[in-house]
């Protein structure tokens, strides 16, 4: 069978890490073949797996090394928990250098290496918050990741991040093969979630894959350094991360999103009472000219 | 006579002994004296590293590698500079890459097309106005039968999708497009380009016609040859002596090349490979996909073509063989009257050699056969792979050098006194200054060719006239003290 290539998007500290790599133990808990290719310079994407700090990155060794040329597919690949393959791209501290090079680079050298071996089921590329540039694009490329997972919780900016993401992806559904796969909604404990994320899914065209409660047991494995998975493999949020895992073996739901405007973005969130309707006449009101005309 | 290998082992010291200790620790692996009996060059010298900085290495880019000297030679294609219009502007024209045919009609190389890249595309990406450039590229030479895209710097740094562009607009105006990842950041010299050039005519050309009905029909002396840039008419002097001996030459890669002629090669018997460095590439992919063999060749000088063209025959059946005598046969008397000619005027000259990544071995063998030495060689951008292959060629205790310094070979020149200097552009004006004939040894000179029994009669010809030039007695560096009357008599 083919290796399914999967990427994982959404904004900035929705807990795209912390999700991928549970559901990745998830899915080697089912007996799957896995390898993580973590794509942000903060090279958080492999710790729960490995129980490090941070792996050492394909970029920071090829720095040390003269070359990327240098390196050899051992020096960069480390195996952890479930017999998950782990891979960080690395880059610059943030404000200086180029991270999307990193990506770029980190992904090459890996193809040519021969990193994507058949026996594998399934890659992972858990990407920095956003697509800012065409370096964190790449995992999506055509011969890439096929389908992509958003992480959204019911808070306003997570969902408008997901829908940007959504914007870049139909850029290059058009022109490869790339598919959105669904949501995962990582909980936040905001009003009528599920029922929001799973509204919000129904106007992009795709689904909520799963809906992933919030609890403290995450935080607790976390700082050991693993996953629920392999911390307390008998708990309910451990039942959760095996359930989106099965969820996303048996996905058979890959679309070209419908991104939604933003009145219609805004229109569902104040649907759901996230936001209020636009008043034009306090638009540019100071406090003090409020109270001044409420006294008036 | 070369230096013995102590001698050679001292100079070296010497050297590194000027260099900080860390440069000299690092260059001291780059440099040895030859040892003839050795078969690995692995634990002997260090080759393909990043150039340390400051030492004002000669080395290219990765740009330079595939559109300097792997797509640029080919004729039916434009070639987009791709980023800022430096890099454009400053590779226009290229080698001296000769092609026949008429400019605009059926020959492409020789326009120069750029995307010009303002801030605004590395802002908003470039991929809108790639796009817009081939639309118009083929608008304005729709004969043109592809389109190349060689990557600059930025293009690499955005992430632009330039593959998506090329397979949208290959679809649209029915034309091969090809993208080039040679983003010139990318690996440690020119060496890279060549073999990101290779790639992109694995992916993008030669698999073109896999699994179609063949456009031609085959003989058994179908070859390729591989490698051979035609520089000032390199591979027509090549080509005509494959034929001679009964071979069909199907394709020339890339000098005076075209795309049909590669789709074509897969189709061949055997690969003739001549620049080893830039196209071993493609030739393993050949063999690995198509198990189609091929065979390193040397064309410099008589004694190597000779080598060479029973090499190349003993591939075939005796057609081939007992054509290849008689023509050596034939061709003999006349090399032997040029080396009676030159050799007398050249005897025991002795020359240092820095070039790319062939020549400072492959043309060991024409200096012979006039008679002279090379003392000191060395490459740019070989690999471990080049260095095994050219201790066998250099006398016991020449110098080699990998990647030299600019402060190397003017130690090593001062040092070693050669009577001729052949290297590229850069060096050149140093060694003029300092009174020693001197040879570009990567596109001749502006003369050529220098392949094959044509190319010999050149060769000897100008290594005789840069050699004995009587102006060398009139040089003399402006720091040097003035030439005094009785000298200036004598000369």
């Amino acid at each position: 069978m083919a290796i399914r290539q999967c990427a994982i998007y959404g904004k900035g500290g929705i807990g795209k890490s912390t999700t991928t790599q549970n559901l990745v133990a998830g899915l080697a808990s089912l007996g799957k073949q896995i390898m993580i290719v973590g794509c942000d310079p903060k090279a958080d994407a492999t710790r729960l797996i490995l129980h490090t700090k941070t792996q050492e990155t394909v970029m920071h060794l090829a720095a040390d090394a003269g070359s990327v040329e240098d390196l050899e597919l051992e020096d960069v690949l480390r195996t952890g928990f479930g017999n998950v393959r782990c891979v960080e791209s690395g880059g610059p501290e943030p404000g200086v250098g180029c991270a999307g090079r990193g990506v770029i680079t980190a992904i090459n050298f890996l193809e040519e290496e021969g990193a994507y071996e058949d026996e594998l089921d399934f890659v992972f590329y858990d990407v920095l918050g956003d697509v800012v540039c065409g370096g964190f694009a790449m995992p999506i490329r055509e011969n890439k990741a096929q389908e992509i997972y958003i992480v959204v919780s019911g808070e306003m900016m997570a969902m408008y991040a997901a829908n940007n993401i959504c914007k870049g992806i139909v850029k290059y559904a058009t022109s490869g093969s790339v598919r959105l796969a669904g949501l995962i909604c990582n909980s936040r404990k905001t009003d009528r979630e599920a029922e929001l994320i799973s509204a919000l899914a129904a106007k992009l065209g795709t689904q909520m894959i799963h809906f992933v409660p919030r609890d403290n047991v995450v935080q607790r494995a976390e700082i050991r350094r693993m996953t629920v998975i392999e911390y307390d493999p008998k708990c309910n949020q451990a039942d959760e991360y095996r359930a989106l895992a099965q969820k996303i073996v048996d996905n058979k739901m890959l679309v070209v999103p419908k991104p939604l405007t933003m009145d219609e973005l805004e229109e569902l969130m104040m649907e759901f009472g996230l936001m209020d309707e636009d008043d034009e006449t306090i638009v540019g009101q100071t406090a003090a000219q409020e109270s001044a005309g409420a006294t008036a | 006579m070369a230096m013995n290998r102590e001698e050679s082992d001292k100079l070296i010291q010497e050297v590194l002994a000027v260099y900080p200790e860390e440069t000299g620790k690092q260059r001291a692996k780059h440099l040895m004296a030859n040892d003839p009996e050795l078969e690995k060059s692995n634990k002997c010298i260090v080759a393909n590293k990043k150039a340390l900085p400051g030492v004002m290495t000669q080395r290219g880019c990765a740009y330079a590698g595939s559109k300097g000297v792997v797509w640029g030679p080919v004729k039916d294609t434009v070639n987009i500079s791709h980023g800022p219009i430096g890099c454009g502007q400053f590779s226009r024209a290229g080698r001296r890459n000769y092609v026949t045919g008429f400019s605009g009609i059926n020959i492409f190389g020789d326009m120069n097309f750029s995307s010009d890249f303002q801030e605004k595309d590395v802002v908003f990406g470039g991929d809108k106005k790639l796009d817009t450039l081939i639309s118009e590229i083929d608008g304005l030479f729709p004969l043109a039968k592809g389109i190349s895209i060689q990557s600059e710097c930025p293009i690499g740094l955005i992430g632009d999708d330039i593959e998506a562009v090329a397979k949208k607009k290959a679809k649209e105006i029915g034309k091969t497009v090809v993208p080039v990842r040679c983003e010139g950041f990318r690996g440690v010299s020119q060496s890279l380009g060549h073999h990101v050039a290779n790639d992109s005519l694995r992916d993008w050309v030669i698999s073109k016609r896999d699994g179609k009905e063949p456009t031609f029909e085959s003989t058994p002396y179908d070859v390729a040859i591989t490698g051979d840039y035609n520089i000032g008419g390199d591979a027509w002097a090549s080509r005509v002596l494959m034929e001679e001996i009964g071979l069909r030459v199907v394709a020339q890669w890339s000098g005076d090349g075209s795309l049909p002629e590669f789709e074509s090669t897969p189709r061949v018997k055997l690969n003739l490979l001549h620049c080893y460095r830039s196209m071993n590439y493609i030739s393993r992919h050949m063999e690995e996909k198509y198990g189609i063999p091929w065979l390193e060749y040397n064309f410099f000088g008589p004694t190597k073509i000779v080598e060479s063209l029973r090499k190349i025959a003993a591939r075939f059946d005796s057609t081939i063989q007992e054509n290849a005598e008689r023509v050596i046969a034939k061709y003999q008397p006349t090399m032997d009257a040029i080396i009676a000619k030159y050799r007398p005027r050249l005897e025991g000259k002795r020359v240092m050699l820095f070039v790319g990544g062939l020549r400072p071995r492959h043309i060991v063998g024409a200096y012979e056969d006039l008679g002279m030495e090379v003392i000191g060689a060395g490459y740019e951008f070989a690999h471990n792979d080049d260095y095994d292959r050219t201790f066998k060629e250099l006398q016991d205790g020449a110098l080699i050098y990998d990647d030299a310094t600019s402060f190397e070979l003017e130690a090593f020149a001062e040092r070693l006194k050669p009577d001729l200097i052949g290297s590229g552009i850069k060096e050149k004006y140093v060694f003029h200054k300092m009174g020693i004939p001197f040879r570009q040894m990567h596109s001749w000179d502006y003369s050529g060719p220098y392949h094959g029994y044509d190319g010999f009669a050149i060769f000897a010809r100008d290594m005789d006239m840069t050699v004995n030039n009587p102006c060398w007695k009139n040089v003399r560096a402006p720091w040097k003290p003035a030439v005094s009357e009785d000298e200036a008599a004598a000369a």
